[in-house]
């Protein structure tokens, strides 16, 4: 295959920085839902819950 | 200030985990249309016989000219959601604008830095300063960085918002800019004319490039989805906090009325 370093390196950027986006969205998620009572926690699944 | 969740929740939902295992399944596929199936771009020329062509670098097309035209769709969907809320002066209309600005940013960034890469082994520069194509997507780019830094700043949230909504609405002018730059300016831009709009493309790669639009469209969803449900926490936590402030204040005045009500009738 030619081109294989640019190939890489395309694809390659690409992938880590939208996997490191995607993290860092749902990191933020997590981290504000602990800030926002449950009964306004409109679209959010719960976990690891600890009153039942 | 007491914590008032007992769990961690996430922005995941049964159908944001269905969207997301969905748009998993589409990169492979991608990658395996991109890098097994489809050939590279070789062509022999007529009169010297040699072989010329972008050879594998084409194969960059799959991921560099989906994530353009997601691009084009997410910062049309923050001006029109800008444009809304100038209107409605609704949350709901804010929230979306920021978070498909958010998104379509780190596309253009992504666009940019792929399109670079393509270019080196297919026109020999990482970057050409003259091209209008170029220019026209980085000062897009950069606009809508200083969005986001706008967003950013301490400001009171609706006059933010406000101002936020008109960068938004006079960065979006630049983009038919960027669209139509390779055929106002043809002769300024390495960028060739539209592949699709004359289908210089077809069988396998037209139908790659196809299932290319349609993955990247399901991983912005998936992204602006999430975004968008930070954004909205972001709101409920700011508008508990103040109301756990209001009512703190109160339950001290309270306290204080009762105390110098005690201490009038000892």
């Amino acid at each position: 295959m030619t081109h294989l370093g640019y190939l890489l390196g395309g694809w390659g950027v690409a992938a880590v920085l939208l996997t490191v986006y995607a993290v860092s969205v749902v990191r933020r998620g997590r981290a504000l839902s602990v800030s926002v009572p449950e009964d306004k926690r409109r679209w959010l699944t719960s976990q690891n819950p600890t009153d039942d | 200030m007491t914590n008032p969740t007992s769990s961690v929740a996430t922005t995941g939902s049964p159908g944001s985990r269905a969207l997301g295992l969905a748009t998993l399944a589409g990169l492979v596929g991608l990658l395996v249309l991109a890098f097994v199936l489809t050939e590279p771009d070789v062509r022999i020329h007529p009169s010297t016989g040699q072989e010329i062509g972008q050879f594998d670098a084409v194969r960059l097309l799959y991921l560099h000219v989906p994530m353009a035209v997601i691009t084009y769709v997410a910062y049309s969907l923050a001006a029109f959601a800008s444009a809304g809320y100038l209107i409605k002066r609704t949350p709901w209309w804010d929230v979306t604008a920021h978070a498909a600005a958010e998104v379509g940013t780190v596309f253009c960034f992504l666009v940019l830095v792929t399109g670079s890469i393509w270019g080196r082994p297919v026109w020999n520069t990482w970057w050409e300063w003259g091209d209008v194509r170029l220019m026209t997507t980085l000062i897009l780019f950069l606009m809508f960085v200083g969005y986001l830094a706008l967003r950013r700043t301490a400001a009171d949230p609706r006059v933010q918002a406000r101002r936020a909504a008109v960068v938004a609405l006079v960065a979006i002018v630049d983009l038919p800019l960027v669209n139509r730059s390779v055929e106002w300016w043809e002769n300024r831009t390495l960028h060739q004319k539209s592949t699709l709009g004359e289908l210089k493309i077809e069988d396998l790669t037209l139908f790659t490039l196809m299932v290319g639009f349609l993955v990247f469209l399901m991983v912005f969803s998936w992204l602006l989805l999430h975004r968008f449900r930070v954004g909205w926490l972001t709101l409920a936590a700011g508008e508990h906090q103040v109301a756990a402030a209001i009512k703190e204040r109160r339950a001290e005045a309270d306290g204080s009325g009762v105390a110098s009500a005690v201490g009038e009738t000892s």
